[in-house]
């Protein structure tokens, strides 16, 4: 499997202004030798410092800094999020918000009064409350391998936070997680384009007109944004 | 309140709305079309880049019903209570002009002959015995023979790219040899196969199926239609399902019929019309028109006119009917009435291949209506009489362009990490080197899964919302096993590295919280007895002559084929009995 080794991280890393190298389907690009710098801490808006804290540390459990390449931190993941809780969505204004609320089979979809906004507050509370009172600390003070393990509990349905189950919750954290790495920098994450480096995705190319069929060769040509300033 | 008078009311500005509109302007009537949803053009807000934008797109549903306003209501079983659908997933309908057919994929099939009178053919073949009795197995009254002028005809709007098997009876090419003869070839060659397209064509080859390319309402080339509307060839970009096309190269109402009428000044398009109902007189058996909330001014209106098009989406036409009292409504413990009977969906699972690392699967590449299928066991195309289940999947590659949001949160298949450690090892061998293929089949139609109004939950209009009862039922749980189980050998032919089969189980509910697949049908069929169909042979109501009830509301069986093509058939074969002999003649066009 062609993934970045640690080396060639480590190289990008250290090449700040001059032009580094990125591998990309088998072979190597240009690319802004910043690439791999850490995301510029923008100070949340809709968050709290401490809230934003435990995003930080949630996100990357969810997805981390590894062989393969940058955490969700690095790539600008808790911003993205804290800019996803300022639009419609955030607001749950994309989702069926009228009462009676009622619970039933989890098949039949989410029943909660909740919008993501409060799903996020209430949930990231709860999180802590729970690892204060499992493990002595706020979850973003533990070790990642315990932060890890509480995150598999959420995920495993068998704790209830105060008001939902915390399944609920792992469950918005990892989608918003994974949208913020892979979403087209213009949102925010996916600090340049590297989320689709990763994937060997060429972003908003959207013309493969004689890459139709070439045989299972890899597509040669890196990554573009929507806006050209945000690669 | 104010009133206005026209000719023909129209409810939708999807692919039904426009080709009524399209008819009934050249059949020299006025016009009023009543959208929900806002305008939209693909030359404003479906250019590039700003369109190909996934979070904003498919994600964010940025061309679909918003729930917030108007949902459904689900449920699995008639003693369970029914939830509120509030975050969409399991399916998506469309809203604003062009409906689901700005963001369908464009996969533009004709109906099987045998699906279009399945319940006569199942008896024909395999005695009456053979139908579950709690299986409501209808025939449509139409047959393929009749609706093939009309095949023809939407083909040739839509700009249809395919490869022809039988032209007039004769043997014309390398299509799929199950599908009946034509009396044309498509308007455009077939779109070329994407690379995993053209590993499946051989693998499903070796395996002694008929693979064939998937018939797409995406331009293979330049064409300009029979509206003298033109679309630019395809270039495989991805951004089909979920999005407008900037190519102009996907079909949809707003290219390819919607220019055509915009100039015309006895065709009025009213956008944020939200339909309340369809007001009748006094005995019911007469629409006089349609009273609408205006959701620019917050303002009800109402409009008069002589023939109502119902041609919103599926189950919206059928909660319109139930809303506005035309036809009775169905009981599921007695099987009588017929609005709401017969609701009926698609089972879809998808199987995926890993091929070597050598292998570049560039699944981003992709075109919506395009890949390679083979109908070796959809319909009818083998024996089920040792199997004892009706129905049938295609199986196909459709790589429409897998974006990266979405690939992430499949990650790398059923026995990978959903996060943390070994997520993105999963996840990138996955987006690298798989293939995905579904079984994409039919759903038969039950007694106790049907549509009617919730007695709790309304609209932010203060109108009751519409309920399903719907899951998975034995009959197509053991056909989609069927299918996938020959699905295997095509997996060994590709020498996949490891692969995994999508199917159902026995006993699973249906699941509101997963994509499916957005082809809902039935809850107002159409058929030969008012008893069993809400609507005559032509779509018009049994109950209300002036009112035709346009969409996959009138499929009484879920078929394996995508539905657009079949929707837009009946919609030309419907508008062109109006236009010979309704007009001239208002009543009904089939006499009891």
């Amino acid at each position: 499997m062609s993934a970045p080794s640690s080396s060639r991280r480590r190289f990008v890393r250290n090449a700040a202004g001059t032009t580094a190298f990125f591998l990309l389907g088998g072979q190597e690009f240009p690319i802004p030798a910043l690439a791999a710098a850490p995301a510029p801490a923008a100070p949340p808006e809709f968050f709290s410092a401490e809230e934003f804290r435990f995003l930080q540390a949630a996100c990357d459990c969810i997805y981390p800094d590894d062989s393969f390449g940058p955490g969700a931190s690095a790539l600008g993941v808790p911003s993205f999020i804290d800019r996803q809780m300022q639009t419609p969505y955030g607001r749950g204004e994309l989702w069926y918000m009228s009462g009676p609320f009622q619970n039933g089979p989890a098949n039949l979809g989410y029943q909660l009064p909740l919008a993501p906004q409060a799903l996020y507050r209430q949930g990231i509370e709860s999180a802590n409350h729970y690892a204060r009172t499992e493990r002595g600390k706020d979850f973003a003070s533990l070790p990642p391998e315990i932060r890890t393990e509480l995150l598999t509990a959420f995920e495993g349905g068998a704790v209830h936070f105060a008001a939902f189950n915390a399944r609920l919750f792992f469950e918005q954290l990892r989608r918003n997680t994974l949208e913020g790495v892979f979403a087209d920098p213009i949102h925010g994450g996916n600090l340049h384009m590297q989320g689709w480096m990763l994937l060997g995705f060429p972003g908003a190319r959207a013309d493969f007109m004689d890459w139709v069929n070439q045989e299972g060769q890899a597509y040669p040509f890196e990554p573009v944004s929507i806006d050209p300033q945000k690669a | 309140m104010t009133s206005k008078r026209t000719d023909v009311v129209i409810i939708g500005a999807g692919w039904a709305g426009a080709i009524l509109a399209k008819e009934m302007r050249e059949a020299g009537r006025r016009v009023i079309m009543l959208e929900r949803g806002p305008e939209r053009k693909t030359a404003v807000e479906g250019t590039y880049p700003g369109s190909i934008d996934e979070l904003r797109g498919a994600i964010r549903h940025r061309l679909f019903q918003n729930p917030a306003k108007t949902t459904v209501t689900i449920r699995n079983t008639v003693n369970q209570t029914a939830l509120p659908y509030r975050q969409l997933a399991a399916f998506l309908p469309g809203e604003g002009v062009g409906g689901a057919g700005l963001h369908w994929s464009g996969v533009h099939f004709r109906a099987a002959p045998d699906d279009l009178r399945l319940r006569s053919h199942v008896i024909e073949r395999y005695g009456a015995k053979f139908i579950p009795d709690t299986m409501n197995l209808q025939d449509y009254g139409v047959t393929y023979e009749e609706l093939e002028p009309f095949f023809d005809k939407a083909e040739k709007v839509f700009g249809t790219s395919g490869d022809a098997y039988k032209v007039n009876g004769e043997i014309v090419g390398n299509g799929n040899i199950y599908a009946p003869s034509r009396s044309d070839h498509f308007p455009l060659p077939a779109m070329q196969d994407v690379y995993t397209a053209s590993l499946f064509r051989r693998a499903a080859g070796d395996a002694g199926y008929h693979p064939y390319a998937l018939p797409a309402a995406n331009a293979s080339r330049q064409y300009t239609n029979t509206y003298g509307l033109q679309m630019g060839p395809c270039n495989f970009c991805g951004y089909c399902s979920g999005y407008d096309c900037y190519m102009y190269s996907k079909a949809s109402p707003n290219i390819n019929i919607l220019p055509a009428l915009r100039n015309d000044a006895d065709f009025t398009l009213i956008t944020d019309a939200h339909v309340l109902r369809v007001n009748l007189d006094s005995d019911r058996r007469k629409a006089t028109g349609v009273t609408y909330l205006d959701q620019k001014e917050n303002r009800e209106e109402t409009i008069e006119a002589d023939l109502v098009i119902l041609a919103a989406f599926q189950f919206h036409n059928v909660h319109l009917m139930l809303l506005s009292g035309i036809g009775t409504p169905y009981d599921p413990v007695s099987n009588t009435g017929v609005v709401g009977r017969n609701f009926v969906y698609q089972t879809i699972t998808t199987s995926r291949a890993w091929l070597s690392e050598k292998q570049y699967t560039n699944q981003f590449v992709g075109a919506g209506g395009a890949g390679v299928a083979i109908d070796d066991f959809n319909s009818d195309n083998f024996d089920h009489g040792p199997l004892g289940f009706i129905g049938g999947s295609p199986v196909w590659v459709n790589q429409a362009g897998v974006k990266p949001i979405a690939a992430a949160m499949t990650g790398g298949g059923k026995s990978a990490p959903r996060w943390g450690a070994g997520y993105k090892a999963g996840l990138v061998d996955t987006y690298r080197h798989s293939m995905a293929m579904d079984a994409h089949g039919s759903n038969m139609a039950y007694r106790d899964v049907y549509l009617d109004l919730d007695p709790t939950w309304k609209d932010s209009y203060g109108q009751p919302l519409l309920r399903m009862t719907f899951t998975w039922k034995e009959n197509d749980i053991r056909m989609n096993q069927y299918v996938v189980g020959k699905i295997e050998p095509i997996m060994k032919a590709l020498g996949a590295r490891r692969y995994e089969l999508g199917r159902l189980e026995h006993g699973e509910a249906f699941d509101t919280r997963k994509y499916q697949t957005t082809h809902l049908g039935g809850g107002a069929v159409m058929g030969t007895s008012p008893k069993d169909s809400a609507l005559n042979r032509y779509l018009q109501s049994w109950d209300v002559s002036n009112v035709f009830v346009i969409g996959s509301n009138a499929f009484p069986q879920g078929m394996g084929y995508n539905p657009t093509g079949t929707v837009a058939a009946l919609a030309y074969w419907a508008a062109h009995h109006i236009r010979a002999h309704y007009l001239a003649q208002p009543g009904p066009l089939v006499s009891l």
